[in-house]
């Protein structure tokens, strides 16, 4: 199945191909391994350890707290060394658990493996949770969670999403092409507990190793299997509700989720994950990562362990090019070149989303001269693919006129920076929509709590004025009673 | 041809008719400008304004019986929206009607200290809070405006305006 890419985007030029020539393989386990709590959507694990306490591979070390949280597992058999605010690359400094590695790799003995088909798909829900599963694509959103919110309307149409669209990313074309029956697996897991009728792979037209290791998987499966999706490979192909209007043909709707319109996307990565945690016991404790760009000397793609500092991934593949070895003249980005995080150094730990180191040289990235008028081009709008207007978003962003920017859509930007890169004046235009994303939510729930407060006040002013008038009744045919009597 | 204009004259004689009618269930001019104004009030139905609500003030701005300034909760991003709908000038809040905390705060109930008499249960104006009578009370921060209603009728003075939690997510 051959399908067109989103009508709007970018053809970039891939580097993918810098990061695959070797097989993935396992990253040296550190000596210290740094787990932010909150390294999930939503709110932050509570821990379960103490300070002192000897911990095993798999073990867990905090609980979810809420039911947008995520159980967290030691990824190494050591002790716990502090519990303590660290520097994440999720922003600030984020409450961790810090674990020193003793080497002796002792696994926690209370997972085993399950039979999934036998379980209910609430059951097997619960248990995907205490694997400590989220997405892997980056966004970090418990499993568990989303597959609930989905698996009450039923009928769900499953795409895992393989469209790795970012130009430097590779790790999930590694996983595919290695992996491709533990992806399988885990749509098949995946679609018993959310009772999904349908589902669908989708993945780029560039990976063509990935498409014949997968079709390879699929063959094995025989009926009821997955079906492949082959989209174009034009930025940002793999953003959510980009591939779901690709693949499924039709929009997610603005400030609506996708189990809207009866799909529920997952990663691949997410898949086997899933996969791993069922077969075979082993809870999200490593995931693949791409360390790539022209500031390392060998690009390629390791499993890495939760919590390994970025630095070592770096040395693992030969540290940095350049003369002096250190990180002087690169930018340290997670993620890609497009959405990614800048990081402020290179000592900062793996997270459940960290798909991508990139050690990006300046020629690696787009040039960015000093930002100029915009001259009113039209160039973003016409490779925005949420089909937003930016240059008038840049405008009302400027101006803080947020019934303007709640009107063009400002929720609606996926911040995957196409607009920023066909700017013939430079604009920064992303960062300015993230940075007027948070004041235009909050005026947004302001406004919504507003309403539900009109709405009890005006409820308990009827409430009120019935009580009183039933209470004039009742005083009324008391008088009435007591007249009678008298006559 | 005179049929032709005949019916044409009387299909039109009839709608204009329809348009002439009054609408029963349209609100006159006052309670559409009433509600467009209390739309852009912030609901905190705290009172500082001297009226008993968001509701009864926005009707008294209709009337020209208030003026734009008087809504503490609402600062000057309600004044500005008020003047701009009214097509007034600006005018900065008037302090006499309250000043806000800088950052937004809930009410608080001390629960060991409160004795159950629902006398903050009956002040709430957006029932904010919940408890029965000789039963503890407790304020649902979520839903708490901010108003400092409750404050004053407790007999026991167990409640206090603590900031409020960050927006649930």
């Amino acid at each position: 199945m051959n399908m067109r890419g989103t009508h709007a985007g970018l053809r970039l030029t891939a580097h993918k191909q810098r990061s695959t020539r070797h097989p993935v393989r396992q990253a040296n386990l550190p000596a210290q391994l740094v787990l932010a709590l909150d390294q999930q959507a939503g709110v932050p694990a509570i821990a379960l350890v103490q300070v002192g306490e000897q911990v095993a591979r798999g073990q867990p070390i905090a609980r979810p707290a809420a039911e947008l949280s995520a159980w967290l597992h030691s990824p190494v058999s050591g002790r716990v060394m502090a519990i303590e605010p660290r520097p994440a690359a999720h922003g600030g400094d984020t409450m961790s658990i810090v674990i020193a590695n003793d080497g002796q790799n002792r696994t926690h003995p209370d997972h085993a493996p399950i039979d999934y088909s036998s379980l209910t798909p609430a059951a097997l829900c619960e248990h995907i949770a205490r694997g400590g599963i989220v997405g892997l694509g980056g966004a970090m959103f418990p499993t568990a969670a989303k597959l609930r919110q989905a698996a009450t309307a039923g009928g769900m149409h499953l795409l895992l999403n393989g469209a790795e669209c970012e130009p430097w990313i590779s790790c999930d074309d590694m996983l595919m092409r290695e992996r491709a029956q533990d992806v399988v697996l885990g749509a098949r897991i995946l679609c018993h507990a959310l009772g999904a009728t349908r589902c669908t792979i989708a993945i780029e037209d560039d990976v063509p190793e990935a498409h014949r290791a997968l079709q390879a998987a699929l063959s094995l499966v025989g009926t009821a299997a997955p079906s492949l999706a082959v989209v174009s490979s034009i930025y940002p192909a793999g953003g959510e509700r980009q591939l779901i209007h690709t693949v499924v043909g039709r929009e997610v709707p603005s400030s609506g989720l996708p189990s809207d319109i009866g799909v529920v996307c997952q990663n691949v990565g997410t898949a086997a994950a899933v996969a791993k945690w069922v077969r075979d016991a082993e809870p999200l404790i490593s995931r693949i990562v791409t360390v790539t760009g022209s500031g390392v000397r060998e690009p390629s793609n390791v499993e890495a362990c939760l919590g390994t500092a970025m630095a070592e991934l770096i040395a693992d593949c030969g540290g940095y090019a350049d003369a002096a070895g250190t990180s002087q003249s690169v930018a340290l980005i997670m993620g890609g070149s497009m959405m990614g995080l800048r990081l402020p150094n290179d000592r900062l730990p793996v997270v459940k989303g960290t798909n991508c180191v990139l050690v990006a040289t300046p020629a690696d990235l787009q040039p960015r001269g000093p930002e100029m008028p915009c001259i009113r081009c039209g160039n973003c709008a016409d490779v925005c693919p949420a089909s937003l207007l930016p240059q008038q978003l840049h405008w009302h962003a400027r101006g803080n006129d947020q019934p303007a920017l709640e009107a063009l859509g400002l929720m609606d930007c996926i911040e995957c920076g196409c607009c920023d890169y066909v700017c013939p004046s430079q604009i920064p235009l992303t960062q300015r929509f993230r940075s007027a994303k948070p004041a235009l939510a909050t005026a947004l729930s302001a406004r919504r709590e507003a309403g539900e407060a009109r709405a009890r006040y005006e409820s308990r002013g009827q409430r009120l004025a019935r009580l009183e008038q039933e209470q004039r009744a009742r005083l009324e045919e008391k008088r009435r009673q007591l007249l009678g009597r008298k006559i | 041809m005179l049929t032709a204009i005949l019916v044409v004259a009387v299909c039109a004689a009839l709608l204009a008719g329809a348009l002439l009618l009054p609408d029963e269930t349209a609100p006159d001019a006052e309670t559409r400008l009433t509600e467009r104004i209390d739309e852009l009030l912030p609901q905190t139905q705290c009172g500082r304004c001297t009226f008993t609500g968001c509701r009864p003030y926005a009707n008294a701005i209709a009337r020209g019986e208030a003026d734009i300034n008087q809504c503490p909760p609402g600062g000057e991003t309600t004044m500005l929206a008020l003047a701009q709908l009214l097509s007034r000038a600006p005018k900065p809040v008037d302090p006499k009607f309250g000043v806000m905390p800088v950052q937004p705060a809930v009410a608080w109930i001390d629960e060991p200290a409160c004795i159950g008499c629902t006398k903050c249960i009956q002040a709430c104006p957006v029932d904010a809070i919940v408890g029965a009578s000789k039963f503890m009370h407790t304020v649902i921060a979520a839903q708490c405006t901010g108003c400092e209603l409750c404050i004053p009728p407790c007999p026991v003075d167990c409640i206090e305006m603590r900031p409020a939690p960050g927006p649930t997510v």
